[in-house]
């Protein structure tokens, strides 16, 4: 049999493999270890960690739609101080690289986690500029390439890891938005977060999500991830994460042909707890199939 | 070897009257492993629908690893279920959750709508003395088999059986008493249960429900208001699906 190279480099840290979970839908791996190997995934990506513990949004949280569902579960996390403390060690314990996202509501509580972050053991950070679920910080800090320019520069001033810029969607023009990070300093990228919804239930006459509006994911929107991916990495020359819909190996395969250098899979865990390990033994049959012996020949393959 | 989705065989299915359905299923490890109280996460095979339907365990036969789930259509996933039919395959995770915790003491056990299919497995594997109140809005199902594990009182909204009116006001009109409840139906029946034990001081467990996405606790959909912070949420707020579905009554606000 060939020898295949599947590790691919993210801004120096070098991946097992292209395939990673989204953040958010993994917690921090330890639920998911009863059913993954985690020392088979390229990376982990942690749920959003935040200075002090967040609550999160009221119930009903979540909601399905046709091929995808809504959530606003609004970054519940239980703050950076228990994280370092077990998530991190847990992780430890893992052959597989370790990605802590950042949420915060202003660029102080980015910086504070960040530096707090600077003190572990980890990967790499990837910044969270685009959650639709929150009031104040997330999104707002996405759709404004002057704030997301600013974001990042001044976490890159204290961060001691490479640090990727996470990108909403919910604009207009994505390659304005990956130019700015880019510009700030950002080593990477990583998108789509979710894309803004609703659910209006007709027999209650009442909103599906306590939010109101929530954040669409799966299968139903990966073919506007797989555009943004390709808009993304022909306007940046980082490596950029792709994300969107992703839950099995030919959707990973369309992520990266379209310019990914690595890929998250998110709401596919919540229905196939197994589907990381089923996208990267697909990624290779598909290697083996059309005599492909190192993955990097397939990034941005597509023009 | 890791937890992996079962591919489980329709044994048979019944419609037990207009939108409640019960199905038996053969699973090879869920009902070796399975306790009552706990849930199912069940897969459809229209995949628009993309998220596991969460349903509590009605009964449970090791032996023969036979499951049953007693459900209601409500949509678009337990419509397919109902069309199932024997020898259907079907993909399902579980067992899931915690579970009631079995004590030997003189139990009340207090099931509302579709709350009441867990109270069955529970009557069964209680083996002090219990009394199973159960609260229909008018017809009522699953009454036979509750009845040949302890005795049971029936409480009817239009009061075409039973006590007219809820659960709670079946325990009044009956004098019940007892040293610990379980319970598991819609929330407003669930405060008047947690308000009841409260006033009595009786030991008390109830069962939640709240719309789920991975059903094993990593997504932080279902969590539920904890009284105290939470040791793992450091917020209040605990995980119906890992933590629970099933919680002391005194750890949550509802």
């Amino acid at each position: 049999m060939e020898q295949l190279n599947t590790s691919v480099n993210l801004a120096g840290v070098v991946l097992k493999n292209p395939v990673m979970t989204a953040s958010g839908t993994f917690g921090s791996g330890m639920e998911y270890a009863e059913y993954v190997d985690l020392n088979q995934l390229g990376a982990v990506v942690t749920k959003g960690v935040s200075n002090v513990p967040w609550p999160g949004n009221p119930t009903p949280r979540i909601a399905e739609t046709y091929g995808g569902m809504l959530n606003a579960i609004g970054l519940q996390n239980p703050g950076i101080d228990l994280f370092c403390q077990r998530d991190i060690p847990f992780l430890k314990q893992y052959d597989t690289k370790i990605i802590v996202n950042v949420c915060g509501r202003s660029i102080e509580d980015y910086v504070e986690v960040v530096e707090r972050l600077g003190e572990e053991d980890v990967d790499l950070l990837e910044i969270n500029i685009s959650c639709p679920n929150v009031k104040a910080g997330g999104i707002a800090f996405g759709q404004d390439p002057k704030l997301a320019q600013k974001v990042t520069r001044e976490v890159k001033a204290k961060a001691k890891q490479p640090v990727v810029m996470k990108l909403s969607p919910n604009v207009t023009d994505i390659a304005e938005m990956a130019k700015a990070v880019e510009a700030g300093g950002a080593d990477a990228i990583s998108l789509i977060n979710t894309l803004t919804g609703m659910k209006i239930d007709v027999n209650r006459r009442t909103f599906a999500l306590a939010n109101k509006t929530g954040g669409l994911s799966g299968p139903a929107i990966k073919p506007v991830a797989v555009r943004m991916v390709y808009q993304a990495s022909h306007a940046v020359n980082i490596p950029v994460i792709g994300m969107g819909g992703i839950q099995n190996g030919e959707d990973a395969l369309e992520f990266i042909l379209a310019g990914a250098s690595a890929v998250s899979i998110g709401t596919a865990n919540f229905y196939q707890p197994d589907a990381t390990i089923r996208t990267i033994r697909e990624i290779e049959a598909y290697m083996r199939k059309y005599h492909v012996t190192d993955i990097n020949e397939l990034i941005g393959a597509v023009r | 070897m890791k937890k992996t989705k079962e591919q489980a065989r329709v044994i048979r299915q019944d419609c037990l009257m207009e939108g409640v359905y019960s199905m038996w299923i053969q699973t090879q490890q869920i009902a070796r492993q399975a306790k009552p109280g706990q849930f199912l996460s069940l897969f459809m095979k229209d995949q628009s629908s993309l998220l596991p339907r969460p349903i509590s365990i009605c009964e449970a036969e090791a032996k023969t690893g036979w499951i049953r789930i007693v459900y209601r259509v409500v949509g678009r996933g337990t419509r397919e279920l109902s069309g199932y039919g024997t020898g259907d395959t079907i993909s399902v995770l579980g067992p899931l959750g915690n579970g009631f915790p079995l004590k030997p003491k003189k139990a009340l056990l207090i099931g509302g709508g579709i709350g009441i299919p867990p109270m069955l497995e529970l009557a069964k594997s209680l083996h002090g003395e219990k009394q199973i109140v159960v609260g229909y809005r008018d017809q009522q199902f699953l009454v036979e088999d509750l009845q040949a594990h302890g005795a049971v009182f029936i409480a009817t909204e239009d009061g075409s059986c039973g006590t007219k009116g809820t659960v709670m006001d079946a325990i009044r009109e009956n004098n019940l008493d007892a040293e610990i409840i379980y319970a598991c139906g819609p929330t407003p029946m669930l405060r008047a249960v947690k308000e009841y034990a409260g006033q009595h001081g009786i030991e008390c467990y109830l069962s939640l429900e709240e719309r789920m996405a991975c059903g094993i606790g990593a997504c932080l959909a279902c969590v539920c208001q904890s009284t105290e912070i939470d040791g793992h949420s450091q917020v209040n707020n605990k995980r119906i699906c890992k933590d629970g579905p099933v919680f002391l009554s005194t750890e949550v606000e509802l």
